[in-house]
């Protein structure tokens, strides 16, 4: 599409477990991105939500080049990416920064807080000393910091400060795409309204793209635009913010749902939780086809566990990987056992479509 | 496991030949004429000649070192010293037990005195007995063994007359005047302090960080708040943690000792490796050297290796992943 | 009289910079088989506050007052030994980390039976007996064979029901969670929470949930207490609190929530950050970050008052009530309208 900023094709990333006494002979592979196709338009905010282990994090990593995929394709503003060398990535890591989750780990502890945010003008050679300064302490002003706090160092400021000087370093180059790794997943909840509406003003502002992860569903919804759900690496549905907190398809989805807390005593006591068996299986050894089976209150058994579900299409690109979608939502906890419909007649989709 | 052991072994071999290798080459860097030490400084050329013949000396390094492995591993022979043409095999068997006792005394003592410091200074931090442990400590590791082992000599052996001045005592056989378990005591007493003061030092500090940590750690809050008592929460979840890698350093630095406490013997006079090492590097008897070097790495590669496996028994972490 | 009763409780730590004031005036009950939520943010003191009660602090430095009458008894001036007898055998407490709250070098069966047989005269078979059937009650499958596992063989979720299953093996009557779920994925959470409500009914134990999520309180939680700044600012029943709520620190909690049930362009902000507790702001604590604030709340601070027409419903804020009420109402309203729309 024209105006997709990020195009992700059947990505891949497998980190290999090596046995041997002399010679390291691999013998099995973390499947931690398995496969994922999914494209991004400029301007908007593609939301990715998931449980530790889903693949998130490594596959926010593999956009960015930081981890070298094992498969598949990245393009971004139409160019191919995947495969680049690491001098004919340099000009492309200018048009795409991240935000990291930690804001205690994430700076530089013996860095001045001017020198961080400028470090990547400084890399790319944007502008003399002066200019860099200018820009920097313009930066500071925008994510909400006072300008004159330009020497300090990270320490002296608060979480969410530190968050704010995160984000000033990723605006710093001007960038198409930011990644948002988790961003306001270590703070109050206080100070992650102000980070949340500031990126919300930035992108307004800036015309930003984000790639937001979270396993907050709350906060996803909150700033999304269209919503991704992980499991296990790989897809299980994609649609647009709405679609998916009021129709979702995917058990897993629904589960999730179910399971956040609403901060309502009467809507929360009413509320009955699909309450999922066991723990997330272990990327080394993903279970058969699909890859929820095991834990899905709604398993066919010869079916989903022989076969694995394609990406189906329901309507307005909603898509979903499983063979019996949820029929309508809010289900009660019976209706979410039993699908009353046989496997569903949707029509599958090699990839999801804007 | 298993494949971690046979790993650890292969490498270990490696190591060693890399060990021998570098210190036989380092010796033929240094410009002197071993076929001289072994005709005697008087001797006329031919002499030296028929000794350079004799010793294999005009092949080149990496003939001699063959050789010198090859006497090594199908023989188990170290060759013969040039300066006193004994086995350099007796020469390490005589002077290793040496070593070996003032060591392991060594570290018994040390730790003996570093465990109880360490956890009373971290169970009490800034305390009188906190404050004097750390003087302790900066004592310990500032001043020189030498110095420590001639000021000691001097109040305790010279001017008390608690104690010999230097010399060892066998503690089986006895081969000098004296012999017997408590003569070889006395005559270890001096030697031990001075030995053991940089280490108990070391560790006094490195017990304290450990135990500080550990009594920050979540655990030892979920203990008392079971209701355990303090002395139970030290014994059964602090010191059980704390003192593990202390265990690994142990290892490491007996096995890295048994390669000569030079300074301690030669301020003592006690006839062990180290001060046969220092004699030999003086007179560049190639053989002794090689056959000290060859012990001491075997010691260091042993004791590490123990340590590995005994941690991997210890920390079930390491021993099921 | 309440299984706790917490009276002014405080408890100042010395430290090098001077005296940080971590719980300064905290008072509240808890009855029998009831659950009471304590919400605030980081530096709002409701961890100390149960630590306090434990007895967890460190000793030195810790300066304590204030009474906690666990049955009419203080917590805080009995002798250790008499505390010790009470920990982990009445009131039982888990921590928010699963992963770094066990020791890692000893099975979790040791584990578990050290808790029982530290207050139970039994044989150890009998104790380990007793340890499998807590296991299996918490759900973790396998009981027989996971009980001579190390807690790195586990899962976080599993980790945590290993504590929970260590909390209540002697029937305390009181359970202190602190942030028990916040480690965990949300599908864990709602497994964990469901194991303790489901625990709760079974075995009748009263809880202290301490969160900073406003979600959780609002589904496990009786009663309510919102701290900011080592103080309360709200106390009430649950649906009192979150539907007439009187405090501008709630407002803003409440506001600043995304939530999937209702849809805002621009959540609520609080400007600022918590403030300092060596050196709190005079007057009303949350003075500094109050869009409401006065000229009276820089001076005085007001004192925990109850709202008429509320039950047992405290508030610690200068505003007139019909101030309050219309802000609720407006926070409310404007929720259920976006709603509706």
């Amino acid at each position: 599409m024209a105006d997709d900023l990020l195009v992700v094709e059947d990505l891949q990333k497998y980190f290999p477990i090596t046995r041997g006494i002399i010679f390291q002979k691999q013998v099995a592979a973390v499947q931690a991105v398995d496969g994922i196709s999914f494209s991004v338009k400029a301007g908007e905010t593609l939301g990715v939500v998931g449980e530790s282990g889903c693949g998130k994090s490594t596959m926010a990593r593999c956009i960015m080049r930081l981890l070298d995929p094992t498969g598949g394709k990245v393009v971004f503003d139409g160019r191919d990416i995947t495969n680049l060398s690491r001098a004919q990535m340099r000009p492309i890591r200018r048009e795409m920064m991240m935000i990291f989750q930690d804001p205690y780990a994430s700076l530089n502890a013996r860095k001045r807080v001017g020198f961080i945010v400028a470090e990547a003008l400084e890399v790319h050679k944007l502008g003399t000393d002066a200019e860099v300064k200018r820009r920097v302490q313009e930066l500071l002003e925008v994510v909400g910091l006072n300008p004159e706090h330009y020497n300090r160092f990270p320490h002296e400021f608060s979480g969410g400060q530190r968050q704010r000087i995160g984000v000033a370093r990723a605006l710093a180059v001007n960038p198409k795409l930011i990644v948002c790794d988790e961003p306001v997943s270590a703070l109050d909840v206080s100070v992650q309204a102000q980070i949340l509406n500031l990126l919300k003003d930035l992108q307004e502002d800036f015309g930003l793209t984000y790639v937001f992860i979270a396993h907050d569903l709350n906060v996803v919804r909150h700033i999304s635009d269209r919503v991704m759900v992980m499991y296990l690496g790989k897809v299980v549905e994609l649609a647009e913010r709405d679609r998916i907190y009021a129709e979702p398809k995917h058990p897993y989805t629904g589960a999730l749902l179910s399971a956040v807390p609403i901060p309502n005593p009467e809507a929360g006591r009413l509320r009955k939780p699909v309450v999922l068996e066991g723990d997330v299986p272990s990327p080394i050894n993903p279970p058969s086809a699909c890859r929820f089976h095991p834990r899905c209150p709604r398993f066919h058994e010869g079916h989903c566990d022989v076969e694995e579900p394609p990406l189906y299409s329901f309507s307005n690109g909603h898509v979903a990987a499983c063979h019996y979608p949820l029929e309508r939502w809010p289900l009660t906890a019976e209706e979410f056992r039993t699908s009353r419909d046989g496997p569903t007649k949707a029509k599958a989709t090699a990839e999801a479509e804007a | 496991m298993f494949r971690y052991l046979v790993r650890r072994i292969l490498w270990a071999v490696v190591l060693f030949v890399a060990v021998t290798m570098v210190s036989f080459v380092i010796f033929f860097i240094v410009p002197v004429e071993p076929a001289r030490l072994i005709a005697g400084p008087q001797a006329p050329p031919d002499a030296v000649e028929r000794a350079k013949k004799a010793y294999h000396l005009d092949d080149p390094v990496w003939k001699q070192y063959l050789r010198f492995m090859k006497t090594l591993v199908v023989d188990g022979s170290l060759g013969k010293s040039l300066a006193t043409r004994q086995r350099v095999n007796d020469v390490v068997r005589a002077a290793a037990p040496v070593t070996i006792s003032l060591v392991i005394g060594g570290a018994i003592l040390w730790m003996l005195v570093a465990v109880p410091i360490g956890i009373l200074s971290a169970l009490k931090p800034r305390s009188l007995l906190d404050r004097a442990a750390m003087v302790f400590v900066l004592v310990g590791i500032s001043a020189h063994p030498v110095w420590i082992g001639l000021i000691l000599s001097y109040f305790v052996g010279y001017k008390l007359q608690l104690t010999p001045l230097g010399g060892y005592c066998d503690l089986i056989n006895p081969s000098t005047d004296c012999g017997g378990p408590i003569d070889w005591f006395h005559s270890m007493i001096l030697p031990w302090i001075t030995f053991m003061l940089l280490f108990s030092a070391l560790y006094v500090r490195m017990i304290r960080a450990n135990v500080l940590e550990t009594l920050n750690e979540d655990y030892v809050r979920t203990a008392r708040a079971k209701g355990a008592p303090e002395s139970q929460v030290m014994r059964s979840h602090v010191l059980r943690n704390a003192l593990l890698p202390v265990v690994t350093m142990l290892g490491m630095d007996i096995g890295l000792a048994l390669g000569g406490a030079i300074f301690t013997e030669t301020v003592f006079g006690l006839p062990g490796l180290g001060k046969v090492a220092v004699e030999a590097l003086t007179g560049f008897d190639l053989p002794i050297v090689m056959g000290i070097t060859v012990f001491a790495t075997l010691a260091i590669i042993v004791f590490n290796l123990a340590v590995d496996l005994l941690y991997a028994v210890i920390d079930p972490r390491i021993r099921l992943s | 009289m309440a299984l706790l009763e917490v009276n002014d409780l405080k408890t100042y730590f010395r430290t090098d910079d001077g005296i940080v004031k971590a719980v300064d005036g905290v008072s509240f009950e808890v009855e029998k088989g009831q659950t009471l939520g304590i919400v605030g943010e980081s530096g709002s003191g409701k961890s100390v506050t149960c630590l306090t009660i434990m007895g967890l602090n460190a000793k030195r430095n810790t300066i304590t007052s204030g009474t906690a009458a666990f049955r009419g008894e203080d917590l805080l001036k009995m002798n250790s030994r008499r505390l010790r007898d009470i920990r982990g055998n009445d009131i039982a407490m888990i921590f928010q980390d699963p992963m770094t709250s066990l020791n890692p070098v000893h099975t979790i069966g040791k584990q578990l039976v050290e808790a029982i047989l530290l207050h139970r005269d039994v044989t150890k078979s009998q104790a380990r007996g007793r340890a499998l059937e807590l296991l299996k009650a918490v759900g973790i499958p396998r009981a027989e064979r996971r009980v001579d596992d190390y807690p790195h063989q586990f899962s976080g979720g599993m980790r945590q029901r290993v504590m929970i299953a260590m909390a209540l093996v002697n029937d305390p009557d009181l359970l202190i969670a602190d942030e028990p779920t916040t480690a965990l994925d949300v599908t864990t959470q709602a497994q964990i929470l469901e194991l303790m409500n489901r625990l709760q009914r079974e075995f009748g134990s009263a809880i202290i949930i301490i969160t900073h999520d406003l979600g959780v309180v609002a589904e496990t939680a009786d009663d309510v207490v919102v701290m900011y700044a080592a103080r309360i600012a709200e106390h009430g029943p649950v649906d009192e609190i979150f539907k007439r709520p009187h405090h501008p620190y709630t407002w803003g909690l409440l506001g600043s929530l995304p939530r999937l049930d209702t849809d805002t362009e621009r959540l609520v902000q609080i400007p600022g950050q918590p403030p300092s507790l060596l050196n709190p702001p005079s007057g009303c604590r949350f003075h500094p970050r109050c869009p409401y604030v006065m000229n009276v709340c820089k001076q005085e601070e007001p004192e925990l008052k109850q709202v008429s027409g509320g039950h047992d419903h405290l508030q610690r804020c200068w505003l007139d009530e019909t101030t309050k009420d219309r802000e609720a109402a407006k926070l409310l309203h404007g929720d259920m309208a976006e709603a509706a729309s």
